[in-house]
């Protein structure tokens, strides 16, 4: 079986890229999955299974979703080996702009919008950065010059990564995303032993514990203070 | 190429002054540490301010030699010169066998498409942009200067075959029209830029029918406006030999004249459009149905005829417009079209 990690801000139209995606992997008669993690609410589950797609959902609720994800992707992985799907699609968005849910060795998609602002691609850390494929979505609302610039910001931030565009909507560019997710030298049999591509940022303060005050005197653990003195004004 | 493991960051920059905004772009300050490598660069933060700012210096370094890479590649070659694209045929979607030989499309030709929403006009479109080589559903191939095309019109994001102006020319951006183009230049590493600038200004004004200056905001340039930009900006700043139109609207923009801007810079012109005026403008016309290639068309002596008709047709309709819009009672407008037609 194959993974492949998609992840990207919000609305950048990840399920749209997916859905029409599995279109064309179907038509070569491959099992696709999906797992959908998200943080309070999707209801993306019913999009998937509309469409005959078996999926799992997973909300993280109060935990951080990028731990919750690695937390749970092993399990996933199982899930989808034991039903011997071909490929498994795992769909996370990218919340804080610090995490990345993507595995060394294993295929990772970054979905970011024309319409997010030329200089997003500066803000977003490692799910921009270390992603081996990047799909630039909405470019059929923006110009050309727009799209030329976006594309050429990505690049800067990733060299390395394969830039896409694709239209959700209409699913161009799917068909060509779709032959650059399946390959036999891609088979895993477990996530054993695998290791994230970046660490993700730590936390543990008082306030991940539940804590609601606000005070110096409540905040325990990681806690750090922005320098807010007259000389930097 | 410079081992980049042993050269001082001064002297990479030195080398390759396009890092010192790769540099800034990926938020790395290396005012200060100009004699270090960028080895040593790296070493010099701890593990929390590393983790902290998201950095992974084996990555980044591996990241700045694709960079360099790139870069070279792009500012030392010559621009590619497409002078012909071929469309061999594959199948529509009952899977009948097209109908043609092969289609070749030459370097300063306007190739209408026409066909029913949905006929697969943007599949043709999407094998010509993915260089198809009988691996997309419709089993056509697309050969560039009749032979196998290099990969990297698909891989290379700097290297696209198509630019593709969408009937939407919506701007997001807050800037103003020479802030916009010159962003649009830098990303495509211009030289001459201010000068540049200035023609691609020059030429869409020329094609709308209403001037701006290079102050005015994007965001409120007319529809005609912001077409007549766009595709002077496609002809002179973008490196993409093909450009795809999705039909251009009649309204506050000189076609004729945006087409020949197109051709002059040595483009293909690809152009779906249903109306009679544009299509007819094309040299041949691709037919689709059912997601195949149905016909293509050579336009005939008497369409020629016809869409000289058809442009005094549409100048009379747009001088109406414009007395409509100054305030002026509609009266007849002198025209000769109809003589012509009877004649």
């Amino acid at each position: 079986m194959n993974l492949v990690t998609v992840s990207g801000p919000p609305s950048s139209g990840k399920t749209s890229v997916i859905l029409k995606t599995i279109d064309s992997l179907k038509k070569r008669g491959l099992k696709v999955a999906v797992a959908k993690f998200d943080c309070l609410y999707t209801d993306d589950d019913v999009l998937y299974e509309k469409a005959g797609i078996p999926v799992k959902k997973g909300l993280s609720g109060a935990l951080c979703p990028d731990h919750y994800f690695v937390s749970n992707v092993e399990e996933i992985t199982n899930w989808a080996l034991k039903n011997q799907f071909d490929i498994l699609i795992s769909e996370s968005a990218g919340l804080c702009n610090r995490c990345s849910p993507y595995i060394k060795g294993i295929k990772a998609v970054c979905v970011i919008d024309n319409l997010s602002g030329i200089n997003t691609p500066k803000k977003i850390g490692p799910m921009l950065k270390t992603a081996d494929i990047v799909v630039i979505t909405k470019g059929d609302i923006v110009s050309q010059a727009e799209r030329e610039v976006f594309a050429s910001r990505v690049n800067t931030v990733n060299p390395s990564a394969m830039i896409m565009h694709i239209n959700g909507l209409t699913g161009q560019g799917s068909f060509e995303l779709s032959t650059l997710l399946y390959s036999e030298e891609n088979h895993i049999d477990s996530l054993k032993g695998m290791e994230l591509r970046f660490p993700m940022p730590a936390a543990l303060c008082s306030y991940c514990l539940g804590e609601t005050r606000i005070g110096e005197s409540y905040q325990m653990g990681n806690v750090r203070k922005m320098k807010v003195d007259d000389d930097n004004d | 190429m410079t081992d980049i493991n042993t050269t001082t960051i001064s002297s990479l920059v030195a080398e390759y002054p396009f890092l010192t905004s790769f540099f800034k772009d990926n938020g790395l300050d290396v005012t200060g540490s100009e004699n270090l490598t960028l080895v040593q660069y790296f070493a010099a933060f701890d593990s929390d301010e590393m983790e902290d700012r998201a950095l992974d210096a084996d990555n980044m370094i591996v990241q700045t030699e694709e960079f360099i890479r790139q870069m070279n590649a792009f500012l030392g070659k010559e621009d590619d010169v497409v002078k012909t694209v071929t469309i061999l045929p594959g199948m529509d979607k009952s899977g009948n066998a097209e109908e043609f030989q092969e289609l070749v499309i030459e370097q300063g030709e306007i190739i209408s498409i026409v066909g029913p929403t949905g006929s697969g006009k943007s599949r043709l479109l999407g094998d010509i942009e993915w260089v198809a080589q009988n691996d997309t559903p419709t089993g056509r191939s697309i050969l560039i200067n009749g032979d196998v095309p290099d990969r990297k019109w698909r891989f290379s994001s700097a290297d696209k075959l198509v630019a593709q102006l969408s009937q939407n020319m919506n701007f997001v951006m807050d800037l103003s029209v020479y802030e916009f183009v010159e962003l649009h230049a830098e990303s495509r590493m211009v030289e001459n830029r201010e000068e540049v600038i200035h023609r691609i200004i020059e030429q869409a004004n020329s094609l709308a029918g209403e001037t701006f200056s290079p102050e005015t905001p994007i965001t409120s340039l007319s529809g005609g406006q912001s077409r007549a930009l766009m595709i002077a900006d496609t002809a002179i700043l973008s490196k993409s030999p093909i450009i795809l139109i999705d039909e251009i609207e009649n309204a506050g923009i000189d076609r004729k004249k945006a087409l020949k801007l197109l051709l002059t810079q040595d483009k293909i012109v690809l152009m779906a459009t249903h109306d009679p005026v544009l299509a007819l403008m094309g040299d041949k016309r691709i037919v689709i149905k059912n997601g195949g290639i149905h016909k293509v068309i050579e336009t005939t002596d008497e369409e020629r005829t016809i869409l000289s008709t058809l442009e005094e047709m549409d100048r009379t309709l747009l001088a109406y417009r414009t007395k409509l819009r100054q305030g002026e009672i509609i009266t007849k407008i002198q025209t000769d079209w109809k003589e012509k037609s009877h004649a």
